[in-house]
C-alpha cells in the first residue's frame, strides 16, 4: 500500500507531466485561459489516463512485450516495435468509445467535456504516460495509480496556471510578451514552485 | 510544378515568419524536453523534420482519396508508421541517443506540428509543396530547438555537442556552470524570451490586448 501511495505522490507533484516533462503543452497552453474550461479538459484527461493506462499495459504485457505470445506457441516473437501505433490507435479508439458512452448514459457530463474529448487523443500527455508505463515496467496496479496521479498532477497544473492567467489579464505586460510569451515564463515559474517537492518522498 | 518563388516561401516562411512553436503554439511538447544537450535536441529536429515531410508527402499523394470522416485515423496511421521508422533507424544507428531521446521518439506521434500541417495543409496541397511545408515547419522547429539547448548546454553544462567551452570550476577552470539551466524552469523562460525577440523584430505578431 505505501508503496502506492508513494507513487501516486510522486506522479501527482514530483514528476508532473506538465511542468516537469513537458507533456501535453500545446493544450496547456491553448486552453488555460479560463478557469472553467480547464478544469473540464483536466477532468477529461483524468478520465482518459485512467482508462488508457491500465488497458495499453494490460495490451502490451499480454500481446506485444517480447516472449508475451509464448501462450500461442511464438515463443521467440517480439512485437514491441508496433508499440507506437498500437497506443495511439488504443487512446483513440478509447477516447471514441468513452465519448459514446458519455453521450448515452451522461448527457450532462458530455455536455460538458464535449470539445475536449477528441482533442485528447493527440495530447502528448496521455501517449507520454502510456510510453513511461512500458519504460517504466509497470504492474497493472501501479499503471492504474501511475494514470490517475499523472491525469491528477496535469490537471492541477493546467487549473493553476488558468487561475495566475485570469489574474494576469490585468496587468501591463510588455508588448512582445503578452499573450504566449508571458505565459511560458508563468508556467516556468510554476515549474520551479513545483520543484520544491523533489525533496518529498514517502 | 510550383514556382521557385513559391516553393522559396513555402519552405523558408516557418522558420521565423510564421514558426510553428512561437506563433502557431504546435509541437510545444517535446521541444522542452530534449533540449539539455545540442546533440539531443538536433536527432530530435532531424527526426521530426523527416517524419512531418513524408507525412506531409504521402497524405498529400492520397489526399484525394481519404473520406473525411476517418481522415484523422489515416494520418495518425501513416505518422506513426513513420515514426515506428525513425524509432528503429534511431536504435540501431544511434543506440545512446535514442535511449535519451527515451520517449520523446514515440512522441513525435502527437506532436501537434505533424498533426497540425497534415490537417492543415497536406490536405489540400500537392504533393511536392506539401513535403517542402513539412521540411520548412520542421526547420521552424528545430531553430528553437538548437537555440533553446545551445543556451542551455553552453551556460548550464559550459560545453557544446559534449565538447568543453567554457572550463568548469570543477574541473579546474574558471566557470561555475549555472544549474538552474539544466532543469525544466530555464526552457520555459528561454522559450518566452525567444518569443519577445521574434515580437520585438516582427511587431506585426503581437497578440492584441484581451
Amino acid at each position: 500500500m505505501e508503496h502506492y501511495i508513494s507513487l501516486l505522490i510522486r506522479s501527482v507533484f514530483i514528476e508532473n507531466m506538465a511542468l516537469a516533462f513537458f507533456l501535453g503543452m500545446c493544450t496547456f497552453l491553448a486552453v488555460s485561459k479560463k478557469v472553467t474550461t480547464a478544469m473540464g479538459l483536466g477532468v477529461a484527461v483524468i478520465v482518459v489516463l485512467a482508462i488508457s493506462v491500465p488497458a495499453n499495459q494490460i495490451i502490451y504485457q499480454g500481446l506485444l512485450a517480447p516472449g508475451a505470445l509464448a501462450w500461442a506457441g511464438l515463443p521467440e516473437a517480439d512485437l514491441s516495435f508496433l508499440k507506437f501505433i498500437t497506443f495511439i490507435g488504443v487512446i483513440a479508439a478509447l477516447v471514441q468509445i468513452l465519448e459514446m458512452a458519455l453521450d448515452k448514459y451522461f448527457p450532462p457530463l458530455y455536455n460538458a467535456l464535449g470539445i475536449f474529448l477528441p482533442l485528447i487523443t493527440v495530447n502528448c500527455a496521455i501517449f507520454g504516460a502510456v510510453s513511461f508505463m512500458v519504460e517504466r515496467d509497470y504492474n497493472l496496479g501501479e499503471s492504474v495509480v501511475f494514470g490517475i496521479g499523472s491525469g491528477i498532477g496535469w490537471a492541477l497544473a493546467i487549473v493553476l496556471l488558468a487561475g495566475i492567467r485570469e489574474k494576469m489579464k490585468y496587468s501591463d505586460v510588455p508588448n512582445g510578451l503578452r499573450g504566449l510569451g508571458i505565459t511560458f515564463v508563468t508556467a516556468g515559474l510554476m515549474a520551479l514552485g513545483f520543484m520544491s517537492f523533489s525533496g518529498v518522498s514517502l | 510544378m510550383a514556382d521557385v518563388k513559391e516553393l522559396k516561401q513555402v519552405l523558408t516562411g516557418p522558420i521565423i515568419n510564421n514558426n510553428p512553436i512561437a506563433l502557431q503554439i504546435l509541437g510545444v511538447c517535446s521541444a522542452l524536453a530534449v533540449t539539455t544537450k545540442l546533440e539531443t535536441a538536433l536527432v530530435m529536429t532531424i527526426a521530426l523534420t523527416a517524419v512531418t515531410a513524408f507525412s506531409n508527402l504521402f497524405i498529400s499523394l492520397i489526399r484525394n482519396h481519404i473520406p473525411s470522416s476517418v481522415r484523422i485515423i489515416v494520418q495518425m496511421t501513416i505518422i506513426a508508421s513513420l515514426v515506428i521508422v525513425v524509432d528503429q533507424v534511431l536504435q540501431a544507428y544511434a543506440y545512446a541517443i535514442s535511449k535519451q531521446l527515451s520517449v520523446f521518439v514515440g512522441l513525435i506521434i502527437t506532436n501537434c506540428i505533424v498533426m497540425g500541417r497534415a490537417e492543415a495543409y497536406a490536405m489540400k496541397t500537392p504533393p511536392m509543396m506539401s513535403f517542402m511545408d513539412g521540411i520548412g515547419n520542421g526547420l521552424g522547429y528545430g531553430v528553437i530547438l538548437l537555440s533553446v539547448g545551445f543556451f542551455r548546454e553552453l551556460f548550464g553544462n559550459g560545453s557544446l555537442f559534449g565538447v568543453e567551452i567554457l572550463s568548469k570550476i570543477s574541473d579546474g577552470g574558471w566557470y561555475q556552470p549555472n544549474g538552474l539551466l539544466l532543469l525544466p524552469p530555464s526552457a520555459f523562460f528561454l522559450i518566452g524570451g525567444f518569443i519577445w525577440l521574434i515580437r520585438t523584430y516582427k511587431p506585426e505578431q503581437v497578440e492584441a490586448k484581451g
